[in-house]
């Protein structure tokens, strides 16, 4: 068996507070909103369905919080609403975009997780997974003709399932044979909707893949915040310093259904109580106090700060106007031809 | 000396990489080799680091397309063979087709289509597309049918800031010459009478335009004055033009190289009725290839397409109506 050019956590490595930090209350921010956003698809209040990011807070976030609004990309998927937070999507955009408010960046024309502000930097996701791979791609294809392309990454967080398919196979392959600085986090929930990972793959484990098209593989516990900040912050630090594609498969488990209309009971009770069961949010916590990065009373403070700022979010969100289809320009072009 | 359809192509490109540094071509054996029919040839060399081999990945081709588009870049990405842009057809229809209207961002990107069919072929190397990437809202489909149209519909395609699929005429390539690239042309949008006449109107695009013309030709021996119509898009498709038409001429055909069912015949047929029935003198008709997955066979290809006699036995049944 060669050796994989696999990077795992060690204890001891170097981690910047500021990170850390802005890190956690990315997840925070992303869980309490969740949990709002849960609320009200459960007493009909939002436009269609409700996907959330329980139990990949830490992946989403820590990869967000590596990344620099303005100048990296970002594509993010179903559950990165922590990513996009550390990122620096401002709260707003989501519960606009959920509650169909005209003023979103959306418009009321896409819902949910399918937001984005392409021109900041972050491309509005489509359903079809793997396809924002080759898009991150061609963004960082574009810095390196206008020669802008020094010290810039571009990454994306896709789940197992979309490691299937063919936009993922040619996309990773493309970037690493164009050498792109791209960086793609595969959270392994263990399912893909309902299927499992025995019903997805037939390899050992996800990043034996990376060895495959040429480019460096890292393996991270997704369920622990420390682990992922460094795994992944060196995978960013990596593409960053020019060493080409980079690839974090981490394992964790989906702490609720697909989306909100699945009770998600595919999933053995074994897996819920095993290791990666665990939820990260108390995870991250502890990790905070034990190695000194908040106090307790910070992590009270943060939790209060946030939860008001939810309740502010969605109240003006659902006092906003809704698209109106007869004023609707309806136009899919920006050209207007003959 | 003479320019062909394909020097036209090749033409347009080069001008477009010297004059605007945002353009960039993407293909597969675009580079070095000059693309599989030679549309880039020596552009790579003119160009260094604007022309690039693309893997035979169809889909991350144009997801590159999007990406780079989105980020100011202006990328022509060949197609091989039209029919391989089934490979990408969910980063076109779904990613560059909605993105405007979802995002208010445009995406500038053209993607050039080898279509139709030439003797010997097959099934894969020989399909019409257009009627396909028509279907989409947020898409623009261009079909030049002349030497001129092929060099300043490329050149228009690519100033846009919406995505343009471009199907050229494999066909044409070599086989359409002009004596130079007229300088005179049509904006996108606007269709060409070709030919005028009185007594039916052919609409028809891309390489059928020549087929109805020698149509009409063999048929003005007997008396009849055939208009022949060139949509050069199909969408836009220029309904002003074709109801203009049929309004001097009372009959119309539609004709085109796509499968039967459904599609752009269908689209001019249905228009026509629909906002022009007062001025028929007889029910619509329309002539596409068969309903059978393109033969290889020269013999039965040529029977599989519309010809100039399968398209003058369409229009004297419509005439004797």
């Amino acid at each position: 068996m060669p050796e994989l050019d696999v990077q795992p956590f060690t204890e001891g490595a170097v981690l910047n507070r500021d990170y850390i930090r802005a890190a956690f209350r990315s997840m925070l921010r992303a869980r309490l909103l969740e949990n709002k956003l849960s609320s009200l698809y459960k007493a009909g209040k939002i436009v269609g369905g409700v996907y959330l990011g329980r139990g990949q807070e830490a992946v989403s976030a820590c990869l967000g919080a590596a990344l620099i609004q303005g100048k990296d990309f970002f594509a993010p998927l179903i559950r990165d609403q922590a990513g996009r937070d550390a990122f620096g999507e401002p709260m707003i955009d989501c519960t606009r975009t959920y509650l169909g408010s005209v003023l979103g960046p959306m418009r009321g024309r896409d819902g949910n997780i399918h937001r984005g502000r392409p021109s900041l930097g972050m491309p509005a996701m489509i359903s079809h997974l793997g396809a924002q791979v080759p898009l991150i791609a061609g963004m960082l294809f574009a810095k390196r003709l206008k020669g802008e392309l020094a010290g810039v990454v571009g990454a994306t967080c896709i789940g197992d399932g979309a490691t299937s398919t063919g936009a993922f196979h040619e996309g990773v392959n493309l970037a690493a044979m164009e050498k792109l600085p791209m960086v793609v986090v595969v959270a392994n929930n263990g399912f893909a909707y309902s299927t499992p990972n025995d019903r997805q793959f037939a390899c050992r484990d996800l990043v034996e893949r990376a060895r495959g098209y040429g480019i460096a593989g890292h393996a991270v516990d997704g369920t622990d915040l420390l682990a992922c900040a460094s795994v992944i912050g060196n995978a960013v630090a990596r593409a960053r310093e020019g060493h080409g594609p980079q690839m974090v498969v981490a394992q964790l488990l989906r702490l609720s259904g697909h989306g909100e209309h699945d009770d998600g009971s595919y999933v053995p009770d074994t897996m819920k109580a095993g290791h990666y069961g665990r939820d990260c949010i108390e995870v991250a916590m502890r990790q905070l106090v034990e190695h000194g990065f908040a106090t307790v009373d910070e992590l009270f403070a943060w939790q209060d700060e946030t939860a008001e700022e939810v309740q502010r979010s969605v109240a003006q969100a659902q006092q906003e106007p809704l698209p109106d289809p007869y004023t609707d320009d309806w136009r899919a072009l920006s050209t207007r031809l003959s | 000396m003479s320019v062909t359809y394909i020097d036209a192509i090749r033409e347009a490109q080069a001008k477009l990489l010297r004059e605007d540094p945002r353009v960039f071509l993407y293909g597969q054996d675009i580079a070095t080799f000059g693309g599989a029919f030679k549309a880039t040839k020596g552009l790579a060399q003119e160009f260094p680091n604007r022309v690039f081999d693309a893997p035979i990945s169809e889909d991350a081709m144009l997801g590159l397309a999007v990406g780079t588009a989105i980020e100011g870049m202006r990328p022509i990405i060949e197609m091989q063979f039209a029919d391989f842009s089934s490979i990408a057809f969910n980063q076109i229809v779904n990613q560059a087709a909605t993105h405007y209207y979802r995002t208010g961002v445009p995406v500038p990107l053209t993607v050039r289509l080898p279509s139709g069919g030439t003797p010997g072929s097959g099934p894969f190397h020989s399909q019409s597309m257009e009627s396909i990437y028509a279907h989409y809202p947020g898409l623009i489909v261009v079909t030049p049918a002349t030497v001129s149209d092929a060099y300043h519909m490329l050149l228009d395609s690519v100033a846009l800031d919406d995505p343009v699929i471009y199907c050229e005429h494999k066909f044409l390539y070599r086989w359409l010459k002009a004596k130079s690239i007229n300088g005179d042309h049509l904006p996108i949008g606007q269709a060409r009478i070709v030919r005028p006449g009185k007594h039916a109107t052919v609409v028809t695009y891309s390489a059928m335009v020549h087929e109805a013309v020698r149509a009409a030709e063999r048929l003005h021996e007997d008396g009849w004055e055939i208009e022949v119509v060139d949509l050069r898009s199909v969408k836009p498709l220029d309904m002003d033009t074709v109801l203009a038409s049929v309004a001097r001429t009372g009959r119309l055909l539609a004709v085109g190289e796509a499968f039967p069912w459904g599609g752009v015949t269908a689209e001019v047929v249905a228009r026509t009725v629909s906002e022009g029935f007062h001025l028929l003198d007889a029910p619509p008709q329309r002539l596409n290839s068969r309903d059978t997955p393109v033969p290889y066979h020269p013999k039965l290809w040529a029977a599989h397409r519309p010809t100039p006699e399968s398209i003058g036995e369409a229009l004297r049944r419509l005439l004797s109506f």
